[in-house]
């Protein structure tokens, strides 16, 4: 029966796990690509539109692992939204086929400024092993700005989420710059 | 066994294709096939793909007590090959992709549209003898015509709303019920034969295991027992028996989360909340064990890039309690709330008819009467030695084709348990030798099987390769699965058939 269950779960520990610490460093770069303006526009969350550029599938598992149950994206602000229109980050896999170049530079184009644009896995990141082929672009960067890249093959959900953490970092206030120690 | 077909095949000569005889046909014989098949309706296409001068295709017997596969070959001369497609339609697609990639030309086929040329490559005919550089591309498809009244079209696609892989669904609608759903693939085409070609096995096999990730194990598996028939090499019994266990492990886990997804789709949050939970599980013991989540680059040609690692078993062992224990009850809350059942049951029905027509494997075979399964019907080793239950339905909806999942995962889960038990230490890597041979292999992968045939040259280079995907048969039975049903009820048939993108756009 589903209501007992669901009525232990209520009251029991959550299963999901703990949050990861994007490395401060990413942080700081990010942080410096955004303006004011687009921090303010931005705020603590983030709208995330999936481009998969011609992917062997092994990212979009991870990525809808990152939304289920354990790693739980959705309790940082992090949300999967159907459309670009409605996106503030496209995140896109992939080696970018040329069958694909034209659907992701269009998919770019609907999406609102500002607009983080994340390659993740390592086809992404220049093409990986299918790099050279007749039938990719040598990854994300060759289409379009890149602002942050999330290697891995695939990338695991954490290593995913902290990506994405680092994008929500980058978005608070700014920080004054930690004077390096002596 | 015996046929039209089949006897006009043995007639050609033998190439020395192992486990089973390619023979070459000329092509008069070969454009004889045609009415021979016409009058041999048990004898199924499960691949047809080519080489710059030459077709091969593979043939399997469903009408012998024990089944095995025959390839027949012929010649193209002038670019041109007789077509199969007016007497086997799962052949459509392939002599699409066989024109776009190799340049021949199926004459007499039902359809010669082009399929993963979408005019963007720098060559045409990449695989061909000498690729074209013809500033002028082919052009491109039309939408099959559509006659009547009040319907509207709907194109979907290729970048879609869920988090899925990219192609275009051409839907046509008179009110809210689909009258036609027409695919066009190959957005994902990364020229993968063209990189594994000219490569050792062994440097072609990450290739194998990146066709489709979901299904890496089954594709890198197919791929190196083709190149361990090639070679005649034996891997070890302990890599014969990781390997299996693999295979299911990798079953399990999709069957699951195909299952919340299917619930999902009909919003309903909780199975799908819950079976993500238990894949969860299964990966991390997959990672404990293997050394990568998806077990990735881990199945090699000769073995194991990697063995279990120590104490290995017992992740697995605890994910699998995990999930079995799951299963009754979350089984129970499917069953018993309708506004779950009444999203599946009678949805997308694909008639036994047409999945028999289109041999269809796997779940979408299995939930429609053809109760295929290649590891008891041409079962490579371990499970030559096992004996393991096929759930076969014929309601052919998606309800049946869930409940065929959920059967399997059962029963991977006591095979997994049973391949543990039995296993010996020893070494888990047999290198091929440097040389020349060709090899076709069948594995069961969670989609259905796969088959891939390879070509080695002298020096134990790959000459050529196809790996085919059970998706290339599936995908064609979407399109009638869905006729008939409210658009709002696609994505369950969708995710309920889940073919491979990649898989089949190469």
């Amino acid at each position: 029966m589903l209501w007992p269950r669901l009525g232990k779960r209520l009251f029991g520990r959550p299963v999901t796990d703990a949050a990861p610490a994007p490395p401060d460093a990413v942080v700081q770069a990010l942080a410096e690509r955004l303006e004011a303006t687009a921090r303010a526009r931005l705020g603590r969350s983030l709208a995330i539109r999936e481009v998969d550029a011609g992917s062997c599938n092994g990212c979009e598992l991870e990525v809808n692992a990152m939304a289920g149950v354990l790693y739980d994206m959705e309790r940082f602000g992090l949300r999967i939204v159907a459309s670009p229109r409605h996106a503030d980050v496209l995140l896109v896999t992939g080696p970018v086929t040329r069958n694909m170049r034209e659907a992701l530079e269009r998919t770019r184009a609907c999406t609102p400024e500002p607009c983080w644009i994340v390659a993740a896995g390592d086809c992404a990141v220049d093409g990986g092993v299918f790099k050279g082929s007749y039938g990719v672009d040598s990854g994300v960067a060759s289409v379009l700005p890149v602002d942050l890249v999330i290697p891995g093959c695939p990338p695991t959900p954490l290593a995913l989420l902290e990506g994405l953490l680092s994008l929500l970092e980058a978005q608070d206030a700014p920080k004054p710059r930690a004077t390096p120690a002596a | 066994m015996s046929g039209a077909a089949s006897d006009l095949i043995r007639r050609g000569a033998p190439q020395g294709c192992r486990p089973f005889e390619r023979y070459l046909l000329t092509q008069s014989a070969f454009a004889g096939l045609r009415d021979a098949l016409a009058q041999e309706p048990t004898l199924a296409l499960l691949s047809l793909w080519a080489e710059p001068s030459a077709i091969h295709a593979v043939f399997l017997d469903e009408g012998a007590e024990r089944p095995a596969l025959l390839l027949a070959s012929c010649l193209a001369s002038d670019q041109k090959y007789p077509a199969l497609s007016p007497v086997r339609p799962g052949a459509v697609r392939f002599e699409r992709a066989i024109r776009d990639l190799w340049g021949l030309s199926a004459e007499g086929g039902v359809d010669l549209r082009p399929w993963l040329d979408h005019g963007r490559w720098p060559v045409q005919a990449p695989l061909s003898a000498k690729p074209s550089r013809d500033p002028v591309p082919p052009l491109q498809p039309e939408f099959l015509p559509i006659e009547g009244e009040g319907w509207h079209q709907i194109p979907v696609g290729p970048v879609h709303a869920g988090v899925i892989e990219p192609g275009h669904f051409r839907f046509t609608v008179q009110g809210e019920t689909v009258v036609r759903l027409e695919q066009l693939l190959g957005y994902t085409h990364k020229g993968t034969l063209s990189l594994m070609v000219g490569k050792s096995p062994r440097a072609a096999a990450r290739f194998a295991a990146r066709l489709s990730g979901d299904t890496t194990v089954a594709h890198a598996l197919a791929f190196a027992l083709a190149a361990e028939t090639a070679t005649g090499t034996q891997p070890p019994p302990r890599a014969v028996l990781l390997r299996a266990t693999m295979l299911e492990l990798e079953r399990i886990a999709n069957h699951l989360n195909d299952w919340g997804f299917i619930c999902n789709d009909a919003a309903f949050a909780y199975p799908h909340a819950r079976c993500g939970e238990l894949r969860e599980g299964v990966l991390r013991a997959n990672a404990a064990a293997f050394g990568h989540r998806l077990m990735m680059d881990v199945v090699i040609p000769g073995g194991l890039s990697v063995d279990l690692a120590p104490g290995g078993e017992a992740p697995i062992l605890a994910a699998l309690a995990a999930a079995e224990s799951e299963i009754a009850p979350l089984t129970t809350i499917y069953e018993t709330h309708a506004s779950l059942q009444d999203r599946v049951v009678g949805t997308g029905i694909l008639k036994p008819d047409l999945a028999a027509r289109f041999a269809a494997g796997g779940h979408v075979g299995r939930a429609s009467g053809r109760g295929f399964d290649a590891r008891c019907a041409l079962p490579h080793a371990p499970y030559d030695a096992m004996t393991f239950a096929t759930p076969v339905l014929t309601e052919g909806d998606v309800d049946a084709r869930v409940r065929v999942r959920i059967a399997e995962v059962k029963e991977s889960i006591r095979i997994v348990r049973a391949l543990l038990a039995a296993l010996e230490p020893g070494e888990v890597h047999q290198p091929l030798p440097q040389k020349g041979g060709e090899g076709i292999a069948v594995v069961e992968g969670f989609r259905g099987e796969i088959v891939t045939w390879m070509a080695l040259d002298d020096g134990g280079i790959i000459r050529a390769v196809f790996p085919r995907d059970p998706s290339w048969l599936q995908w064609p039975l979407l399109e009638a699965a869905i006729e008939g049903n409210i658009v709002a009820d696609f994505p369950l048939c969708n995710k309920s058939f889940n073919c491979s993108y990649s898989g089949v756009d190469l």
